[in-house]
C-alpha cells in the first residue's frame, strides 16, 4: 500500500480532524463510565462499531433509561447513513474489504476529495488508519479518566451529552431542507417524551422526515 | 448501568453489514440519490431529538446545553463549546440551581 500522493495540506486537515475525534472520543469514555457503565463498555464499542453518532445515542438512551433495544435500534438507524457511503468508497476497497469498518463520515470526505483513483485510495487508508486509531486510543484514556470521576452531576459533565452532539450537527443545520425536519422531529421527541417511555421519543422524531421541503 | 455485549455486537453487526453492502454489492445495486439523501437527514434529525429529549433535566443542565447552542451557532471550537456547557451546569448546581 504506497502512499504517494498525499499533500501535506491533506495530511494536516487529517491530523486536525484526529486531534477534533480525539476529545469527542475522550468526552465518549469520560461521560460512559462516569454515567456507571464499565470501563469494557465504551471501550468495546468503539473498537467493533466505530461510530461515534451510534456510540453516543446507544449509551445515552440507556443512561436516559430507555432500554437496550431501543438503543440498539437508534444507532442502527443512526449508522443506516453508511450504506449509501460504502458505495461511494467501494473502488477504493477493492480486495482490502476489512477497510470497510474505516467508513465514517468524516473518511468519506476524506475519500472524496481525491482527484484520480490513487489519491481517493490513499486519502482513506490513511485518514482511516489514523481516525481509528485516535478514537480507540481516546476513548481508553477517557474511559479511565471517568473512573477518577467523583460527583459527575457536580462537574456538569450531563450536559456534556448534549453538549457533544449539538456542536457536531449544528453546522448541517445551516441548510433549510436540514433544518425544518430536524426541528420538527426535535418538537415531536419532546413531547412524546412526555408520555412515553424513554427511547421510543428518540425514534419517532423520524416523522419529522415527513416535514421536508420539496426540492425547488 | 447495564449493556449487554450482545447488544454491541447486535449493532456491531448491523453496522458493519451497511458498511459491507456498498463494496460487495456495487456491481449490481445502485443506491438512488434520493435514498442517500434522506438516511443522512434521518440521521441529523436522531441526533437532535437525542439532544432535545436528553436535556430536560432540572435547570442546570439544559441552560448548560442552552449555552452550546449559542456557542455553535456563533462557531466556536468544539472543546470550547463542550467545556462551557459543562461549567454553566457546574456552576448553577453550585449556587444551588436543581
Amino acid at each position: 500500500m504506497a502512499m504517494r500522493s498525499i499533500s501535506r495540506t491533506a495530511l494536516r486537515d487529517i491530523a486536525l480532524v484526529c486531534v477534533a475525534d480525539a476529545i469527542v472520543g475522550a468526552s465518549f469514555g469520560a461521560i460512559a463510565v462516569s454515567g456507571g457503565f464499565d470501563p469494557w463498555v465504551p471501550v468495546v464499542m468503539s473498537l467493533i462499531v466505530f461510530a461515534g453518532g451510534a456510540q453516543f445515542a446507544a449509551i445515552g438512551i440507556v443512561m436516559g433509561g430507555g432500554g437496550v433495544v431501543a438503543a440498539v435500534a437508534t444507532g442502527l438507524v443512526l449508522n443506516a447513513r453508511l450504506l449509501p457511503f460504502g458505495f461511494a468508497v467501494a473502488d477504493v476497497l477493492k480486495g482490502r474489504v476489512y477497510g470497510a469498518q474505516l467508513i465514517t463520515d468524516e473518511t468519506v470526505a476524506f475519500a472524496l476529495k481525491g482527484r484520480d483513483a490513487r489519491e481517493r485510495h490513499d486519502y482513506f487508508w490513511v485518514s482511516g488508519l489514523a481516525l481509528f486509531a485516535a478514537w480507540n486510543v481516546s476513548v481508553v484514556v477517557g474511559a479511565l479518566a471517568g473512573t477518577f470521576i467523583g460527583d459527575t452531576d457536580a462537574l456538569g459533565l450531563d450536559a456534556m451529552f448534549p453538549a457533544v452532539l449539538l456542536a457536531l450537527i449544528m453546522p448541517a443545520l445551516a441548510e433549510r431542507r436540514v433544518r425544518v425536519p430536524v426541528l420538527v422531529g426535535g418538537a415531536i421527541a419532546l413531547a412524546a417524551s412526555t408520555v412515553l417511555p424513554a427511547g421510543v421519543p428518540v425514534l419517532l422524531s423520524l416523522l419529522g422526515l415527513l416535514a421536508r421541503p420539496k426540492e425547488a | 448501568m447495564d449493556m449487554p455485549i450482545a447488544a454491541i455486537v447486535v449493532l456491531a453487526a448491523g453496522t458493519l453489514a451497511f458498511r459491507l453492502a456498498g463494496p460487495l454489492f456495487r456491481d449490481r445495486v445502485r443506491i438512488p440519490p434520493r435514498l442517500e439523501d434522506l438516511l443522512s437527514v434521518a440521521a441529523l434529525v436522531l441526533l437532535f431529538a437525542l439532544v432535545v429529549t436528553s436535556s430536560f433535566a432540572g435547570w442546570a443542565r439544559p441552560a448548560g446545553v442552552l449555552v452550546a447552542g449559542v456557542l455553535a451557532i456563533r462557531k466556536a471550537p468544539f472543546p470550547v463549546i463542550v467545556i462551557a456547557a459543562a461549567a454553566t451546569t457546574a456552576v448553577l448546581r453550585l449556587i444551588g440551581v436543581p
